[in-house]
């Protein structure tokens, strides 16, 4: 079965004075229709890079330098860009961090949701705002008629999410991006997004790459979980047995690191160190200078990224063995 | 409608005028101004423009209140035997409809080039920039002495006559739009990194979508604020061409061809054909600039005073 999405191989640089950066090195994951799939990492790990390489739109200096992005058996990375803009908001949307700052403060919220239907088909305003309406209703917005006709600065926080939210689902897309959705928001306003949004990508059958480097959001919302490090995917597999038998030790520290597991008081966990920059990533596993369990050939040698049980779980460490039903291999 | 009438009515705008003495006696002065020349024919005595008013014998009769004035002229009357007060309106209006146009022209040139230049960037931001700083290296005199007299060579000066308006608006709105080119320039600089330009481009928008319609509006409070020192300049510049002898001919005086037409005769003690549209002249550009000033105070929030 061919799916939805299929990211091959990708593979983004960054040309750079001193000459390409690798930002992203071959990552390779799909996604299937209505799936809900979570991007997990430390800042840096090239999380919203992999986002914004989908759906073709790095800013410069950075450009995809290698594999490729099916959708719908279309390679978006080889798409023009008058064609890729009929696929971005149309079948992918993207939500951005900050509700604050990712609507025009000049326009007014009907403006905005009517202008992004009116970009992608030919609608009189009249039945866009009714669209518009339908989908602030969605969003459970209260008065969304009264809602329409206000500016920005005239909402609060959560409801700004909620407005971001409508405007990526007024096109009903295939597939909905979510670049750290709740980072700026507070604590029960994160939940009830988060809760909104996996209600809506359920009803409406929209695919969900929920980038975040909340290990306990993802659990909660994703069916299945891809663990970034330094531009590479370190492990992946569906989320309950990801997050429950944790094989990489990176994603291992990521778990002990949420405060849930401990007493209250107690000191936080933390992985010992800094992600590497671009520019000085360790010969061997990039992890290997921060790993508790480093030995000799994690200095020299790349792990290889190889499935170690018959599901679908796939890690990229040295010192994690294949299941033993798996064979030697 | 009744919406934004409301809107208004609660806007921090209309509040902050309502504290602002200076500016309230500014936009009554302002508007004054603007009815009275728009609506020329309606308020002046005599119509300056219909030879049939003109009469040689009244030429440089001063003011009504002096010994040798006529209650006919209130205001005396210039060199030609026309009306002061009524010439002055008319050129009034002129002035008025000058200066808007030419600051119509070069916002429109300037807001056009510096959102092109600002969003685009790299080489065609390099371009157009430095045809602007090329702009400002030629003082607008001279360009403008070089247009008008090659016009009149083309056209001969009957036909000057008619196209001095259109004319002087050309020269004054290609001279100063650089000036709108960079404060654009700069603002779009400022927005077009910010995350609603990134959203607009995931919704799908094209480029030209995104720059007129999301990026342009966010930069039209600096516009404004310059826009109405830019009218001031270009009245000013206006009567400083047509005193030179470059703006407007004599028999459709504007503002500043009637000081110099009576600048001719102030010696022989005809102050009045001098002063009067001084005193006109300076207060249109006092009360722009001091509104200007008022609208910069309550558009940076820098300054609220709270």
């Amino acid at each position: 079965m061919s799916h939805l999405l299929e990211v091959n191989d990708l593979e983004v640089k960054f040309g750079l004075r001193l000459g390409d950066l690798t930002a992203i090195n071959g990552i390779s994951f799909n996604l299937n229709k209505g799936e809900r799939m979570g991007l997990v990492g430390e800042s840096g790990a090239g999380k919203s890079v992999t986002g914004f390489a989908i759906i073709n739109l790095i800013s410069k200096p950075g450009f995809i330098s290698g594999g490729r992005v099916m959708f719908n058996g279309r390679d978006l990375a080889a798409l023009s860009e008058e064609a890729m803009r009929e696929i971005r908001g149309n079948h992918i949307s993207m939500i951005f961090q900050d509700p604050m700052m990712t609507l025009n403060p000049v326009l007014t919220i009907g403006t905005q949701m009517v202008e992004t239907l009116q970009a992608h088909r030919s609608i009189t305003r009249s039945e866009a705002e009714a669209i518009a309406l339908e989908k602030l209703k969605k969003v459970q917005i209260p008065s969304p008629e009264k809602r329409l006709a206000q500016y920005p600065h005239e909402f609060s926080g959560g409801m700004r999410q909620r407005i971001v939210i409508a405007i990526a689902l007024i096109t009903d897309p295939e597939i909905i991006i979510a670049d750290e959705p709740t980072t700026a928001l507070d604590v029960t306003i994160q939940a009830e997004i988060m809760d909104l949004l996996q209600q809506l990508c359920e009803s409406e059958d929209t695919g969900l790459i929920l980038i975040t480097h909340d290990l306990g959001v993802v659990s909660q919302v994703t069916e299945k979980i891809a663990v970034m490090y330094a531009g590479k995917i370190v492990e992946s597999g569906p989320t309950e047995r990801v997050v429950n038998d944790t094989k990489h030790p990176y994603t291992q520290g990521l778990i002990k690191a949420l405060p849930g597991s401990l007493q209250p008081g107690a000191r936080l966990n933390q992985i010992q160190g800094m992600m590497p920059t671009l520019t000085d990533i360790p010969p061997g596993c990039a992890f290997n200078p921060r790993c508790p369990i480093c030995e000799a050939i994690c200095r020299d040698q790349e792990p290889p990224f190889i499935p170690v049980d018959h599901l679908t779980r796939m890690v990229a460490c040295h010192m994690v063995k294949p299941d033993p039903s798996m064979g030697t291999r | 409608m009744n919406r934004t009438w409301q809107r208004f009515k609660a806007s921090y705008l209309l509040f902050s005028f309502k504290q602002d003495k200076t500016a309230m006696l500014s936009l009554a002065v302002l508007l004054t101004l603007l009815v009275t020349g728009l609506l020329a024919p309606v308020f002046s005595p005599y119509d300056p423009y219909d030879p049939a008013n003109i009469d040689i014998m009244n030429s440089e009769l001063p003011p009504a209140w002096t010994q040798d004035g006529e209650a006919a002229f209130l205001l005396g009357t210039d060199i030609q035997g026309r009306d002061l007060l009524s010439t002055m309106i008319y050129g009034l209006r002129l002035s008025i409809l000058i200066g808007c146009g030419a600051v119509v022209l070069q916002g429109f040139l300037g807001v056009v080039v510096g959102l092109l230049a600002g969003y685009l960037g790299g080489k065609i931001d390099a371009l157009l920039m430095r045809i602007a700083d090329i702009q400002l290296s030629f003082p607008y005199l001279m360009v403008a002495i070089f247009i008008s007299a090659i016009f009149q060579l083309a056209f001969g000066i009957g036909r000057y006559e008619d196209l001095a308006v259109p004319l002087l608006i050309v020269i004054i709105g290609l001279a100063e739009w650089p000036v709108y080119a960079r404060t654009v320039r700069a603002a779009v600089l400022g927005e077009k990194n910010k995350e609603y330009v990134e959203a607009a481009r995931v919704i799908g928008l094209n480029r030209w979508r995104i720059m007129f319609r999301h990026v342009l509006p966010n930069t039209m409070t600096s516009v404004l604020v310059i826009s109405t020192i830019q009218v001031a300049n270009a009245v000013m510049s206006e009567a400083a061409l047509s005193f030179l002898g470059l703006g407007m001919p004599v028999t459709k005086p504007s503002l500043g061809s009637l000081i110099r037409s009576g600048f001719e005769y102030i010696f022989s003690g005809s102050w009045w054909i001098t002063l009067f549209p001084g005193i006109f002249l300076v207060l249109l550009v006092l009360v722009i600039n001091l509104l200007g000033d008022w609208l910069r105070d309550v558009l940076n929030p820098k300054l609220y005073k709270g």
